[in-house]
């Protein structure tokens, strides 16, 4: 604890030691959450209004589901742990890189150009200049509803669904980190192209939060294959429920969150540098 | 009244030299109706033909709708006021020898007069082609429908409006924002149809002027309503204009008093 707050005061670090990333990332992130937190009144609209926002979604649902005794084959309670899941996910993904959906402003207002003078990872500046803390309002109320789902839905448990259930949320979130670069990527080349990538973050998001059974056969397999939003919460939800899932999506495509988590960030970070490497900026 | 005619036109200019965000949208908005439908329609299917009054046909008609009339009615609003507010700028449009409510309320009229073909028509071809849509076949609907698509374009830039507004007494609009965003898309039927509501929501959003904003033009378009209750439902957009109008020219008449501009 004492070698943090030192580095967070700033005294007593080694004046000669090398300033790591993960040093300025510390740094930055805390300085971030200080300035946040210090318009308390401000922040506390900002935290509610994100938990209002995670119930409208909820409500969106039970809308719907509150009409029949069934939705897409799952019960009140199994679309509640989609929903929860999906929503932890987003959540996270969104408080990590969820301002990389602006980057079209940023490269607009001269702002990457200071980004990329710095000796510091364009991608690690972004993800800490705007950590916005009142996206955890989000994530508190995706984890109630989580937890909601995991009470109410019977889930005869047994160690493989549990360490399914773990891995499920992380997959998750770097899923929409990945979606959220690429979108972000795609604004160099599309200026205004912002809410082009909206379709597939935020319909992502919509797609992965309710029960992959009820869309059209062609969306399954889009939202499955090429954009991989129902293994965000649907297909392992199949998999820990013990469901078989539609023809889209088989009940196996429940353990391919992980594997198509690590293959999308691996092609959006390639695509991230590809779109770094062309900028050529903006007449700042 | 030339000159709102004017800033009008000029605002219609100006949105259409930013086409590639109008693909973009209407993109993205024929996208989310796929999934919006698929949802709807499934759950009609688990129901047994219909749900809150809406058959299949009519619940797809409902999505692409409500898809194609998204951006021209205005529904993700825009900041521009509370950042002029912020950068300054706003002492110039005080000073302007036009009314300041008028003046933008022309501006977004023209932005929706852009919007309805390149944003509208792509969702509803989608639409047509993959659902089908059950569109009315006398004019009635049409001419009731025109009219109630301008009373929701206006409600809609009253309500954004009333929130930049806010700009004047406080310093950060954005949960403010966020509230009235989230809130309204959920009651004005956006996101699921208001019929479609449990009944205690169903009575809430009534009593509000939401569901004026989108499901009242998306219905009377649909036929869904006959002539006199058309004409009703109208007279209550109308009613919500009036009660806006009037909340809004005290917001502007009082807190142009407060208005402190910085820098300048």
């Amino acid at each position: 604890m004492a070698s943090s707050r030192a580095i967070r005061s700033g005294a007593g670090r080694d004046p000669h030691a090398p300033v790591t990333n993960l040093v300025l990332l510390r740094l930055l992130v805390s300085a971030r959450l200080r300035s946040q937190l210090a318009y308390r009144g401000s922040f506390l609209s900002d935290v509610a209004g994100q938990v209002l926002l995670g119930l409208t979604e909820f409500v969106e649902l039970y809308a719907i589901v509150h009409n029949v005794s069934s939705f897409g084959g799952m019960t009140f309670a199994q679309t509640l742990l989609v929903f929860g899941l999906a929503s932890v996910a987003f959540a996270l993904g969104d408080l990590l890189l969820g301002e990389t959906d602006s980057m079209s402003e940023t490269i607009r207002s001269g702002k990457l150009e200071v980004l990329l003078v710095r000796p510091l990872p364009v991608l690690l500046q972004l993800a800490t200049s705007d950590f916005q803390l009142r996206r955890v309002g989000r994530l508190i109320f995706a984890l109630a509803a989580l937890a909601a789902a995991l009470l109410f839905a019977d889930v005869t448990w047994d160690p493989v669904k549990v360490l399914l259930a773990l891995i499920t949320p992380l997959a998750g979130a770097a899923i929409f980190c990945a979606l959220f670069l690429g979108a972000g990527a795609m604004q160099f080349w599309i200026l205004d192209g912002r809410q082009f990538a909206n379709a597939f973050t935020y319909g992502g998001r919509y797609v992965a939060s309710m029960p992959g059974a009820a869309l059209f056969f062609p969306i399954q397999i889009f939202f499955t294959f090429v954009i991989p939003a129902t293994l965000v919460a649907y297909a392992p939800s199949l998999v820990i429920l013990g469901l078989d899932g539609p023809a889209g999506i088989p009940a196996w495509t429940g353990w391919l969150g992980l594997p198509a988590a690590v293959a999308l960030s691996g092609l959006m970070l390639l695509l991230w540098r590809a779109a770094i490497k062309k900028y050529t900026g903006a007449g700042g | 009244m030339h000159a709102y005619w004017e800033l009008a036109k000029s605002s219609f200019r100006r949105h259409s030299t930013y086409r590639t965000a109008a693909v973009a949208g209407a993109f993205t908005n024929s996208v989310f109706g796929l999934i919006r439908a698929s949802l709807l329609l499934s759950a009609i299917t688990t129901a047994g033909g219909a749900i809150g009054g809406y058959s299949a046909m009519e619940a797809a008609t409902y999505v692409w709708l409500g898809q194609a009339l998204l951006a021209p009615l205005g529904l993700f609003g825009t900041a521009e006021l509370a950042n002029r507010v912020k950068s300054g700028d706003i002492a110039v449009d005080l000073s302007r020898s036009v009314n300041l409510t008028a003046s933008y309320w022309a501006q977004d009229l023209g932005r929706a007069a852009f919007d309805v073909l390149p944003r509208g028509l792509p969702p509803l071809i989608v639409g047509a082609l993959v659902t089908g849509l059950a569109m009315p076949g006398s004019p009635g609907p049409y001419l009731l429908g025109f009219v109630s698509i301008l009373a929701a374009v206006s409600l809609n830039f009253l309500g954004f409006f009333a929130i930049n507004l806010l700009s004047f007494w406080v310093l950060e609009i954005r949960g403010f924002w966020m509230l009235y965003m989230v809130v309204m898309n959920l009651l004005s039927g956006f996101l699921v149809p208001v019929a479609w509501f449990p009944g205690w929501l169903l009575d809430f959003a009534r009593a509000t002027p939401f569901p004026s904003m989108l499901q009242t033009p998306v219905d009377i378009l649909a036929g869904r309503t006959d002539g006199g209750e058309s004409l009703a439902m109208v007279g209550i957009q109308l009613l919500w204009l009036a009660v806006l109008l009037i909340i809004v020219q005290m917001m502007v008449r009082f807190g142009s008093r407060r208005l402190v501009v910085q820098g300048g």
